[in-house]
């Protein structure tokens, strides 16, 4: 059931590029043709589904504060987190570099087909922001680690499949001039994101999805009417003593 | 002769407008998006990058006789996750809200492919120097569209500017709020980021025919 919620979650709810803004760079650059843009996600899909739990583990056993008790209650202060960043990044650009070889090795025209898409992934930010988002909400375990890098790929594959087919289509659309190109992908994304926006309360029905800003400007409201009336009152008795004075 | 010659000059002020990274190279959309809810988030995250970038170029190009191609990517890599960690601890240390905002964006300055991409076109072909202005022009195209779209973002999001009211006061209606005019908090939310963006993309080609794409 966790695993379920989780996967759903990182696909439609936290979106990489919808609500993130996670891999833009890739996913505009590389969404002209519904091809090219499958070829890419599924490699992203790969790479997530491989680095994530990777860097769980280096987080879980290298990088957070005590981690290094297995190697002796003396190490059980260490806090290396400030190394995340250049740990992830060289779990990432390897395992790249591995997926590579590999796929060149068994798979050539695999490998033709990906060829440029490879590198790429190394810098798309959602390997990275992958990694980086499944630190911070401390994912509890491993095979949750798998499902959320997993589920983030297929996220990201599906935004990017989207936007290649509306790009081929609206190739034959008119568009204002200045417009065509990378203006309109924005707007057309920006209308998608709002699209999905409405995943939020997928999962809880939209019950704790209220939003939390609306009480804490009510009560700015109320102790704002509240100071009012009592400057009100105090006029009021200010008048009468002035009254009584002048009586 | 001025400080810059005329072809130095030129590296900082074509990415500015003509070849913005942003808006015409369509790079490192990603923080450009996802931090400018508020201005104040948008200048750290503009002068965070301005740093990696100026540093990171000189030492690239420093190195960029010894490096050998096959690993050029993760020498990279390094160098940049090595500055953005000096950030990081900086922003920390000085600016501990700030730097919870911006969470986990100030990692992704490692994979922003701004930076990349001028390490691989500039850096690594040319000198100290020139790729200190090159790091420099891109890195104020970059700062410029983040603090535009930050700007309107919060502005037109919550009537404030820097944290200060600057619409008049929404609760007493004073100000622009008087005349009947409401927050739009769907600035404040993702989508209109990338609309946003995709109006100072309008604007720039309407103005300068020459980028249409067709």
């Amino acid at each position: 059931m966790e695993h379920l919620e989780l996967f759903f979650k990182s696909i439609f709810i936290d979106n990489m590029v919808f609500a993130t803004f996670l891999g833009m760079c890739s996913y505009l650059a590389v969404s002209k043709k519904v091809a090219t843009a499958v070829g890419l996600g599924a490699a992203v899909i790969f790479v997530l589904a491989v680095t994530v739990p990777l860097n769980w583990l280096l987080d879980q056993y290298i990088l957070k504060e005590g981690a290094l008790v297995w190697l002796g209650p003396e190490y059980a202060e260490y806090d290396l987190s400030f190394l995340s960043f250049i740990l992830f990044i060289a779990t990432i650009a390897t395992m790249v570099q591995l997926v590579e070889i590999i796929v060149e090795k068994f798979s050539p025209s695999l490998y033709n087909s990906l060829g440029i898409f490879l590198p790429l992934i190394a810098v798309n930010c959602a390997i990275l922001g992958g990694s980086l988002f499944m630190q911070s909400r401390e994912i509890p375990s491993l095979g949750l680690a798998l499902t959320y890098g997993v589920g983030s790929g297929i996220g990201w594959f599906l935004a990017i499949l989207a936007i290649a087919a509306i790009r081929e289509k609206i190739r034959y659309s008119s568009i204002p001039a200045p417009l065509r190109g990378l203006g309109i992908t924005f707007i057309v994304t920006g209308l998608m994101a709002i699209g999905f926006m409405s995943f939020g309360g997928m999962l809880t029905g939209g019950e704790d999805a209220e939003q939390e800003e609306v009480p804490a400007i009510v009560q700015t409201v109320e102790t704002k009417k509240e100071t009012l009336e009592k400057e009100k009152e105090e006029a009021k008795e200010i008048v009468a003593e002035n009254i009584k004075v002048n009586e | 002769m001025g400080l810059l010659s005329k072809k130095d000059a030129q590296l900082i002020t074509d990415p500015f407008a003509d070849n913005n990274p942003i808006t015409i190279q369509v790079l490192g959309i990603c923080s450009a998006l996802a931090i400018t809810a508020e201005l104040k988030a948008s200048i750290v995250m503009a002068v965070s990058v301005l740093f990696v970038m100026g540093l990171g170029n000189v030492v690239i190009s420093l190195m960029r006789n010894i490096i050998p191609s096959k690993i050029r990517i993760i020498v990279q890599l390094v160098v940049v996750a090595t500055l953005v960690i000096i950030v990081d601890q900086v922003l920390k240390a000085f600016a501990y809200d700030l730097s919870k905002t911006l969470g986990a964006f100030i990692g992704l300055i490692i994979t922003n492919c701004i930076i990349m991409g001028r390490f691989e076109a500039f850096a690594l072909a040319n000198g100290p120097w020139r790729s200190f202005l090159d790091g420099i022009g891109n890195a104020v195209g970059y700062g410029v569209i983040l603090i535009v779209v930050g700007f309107f973002r919060e502005l037109l999001g919550s009537g404030t500017l820097f944290g200060f009211k600057v619409l008049g006061d929404p609760i007493e209606k004073t100000g622009l709020y008087a005349f009947g005019y409401e927050n739009n908090g769907f600035m404040l939310l993702a989508p209109m980021a990338l609309i946003v963006v995709g109006i100072i993309i309008w604007i720039q080609r309407s103005k300068n025919p020459a980028l249409i794409e067709d």
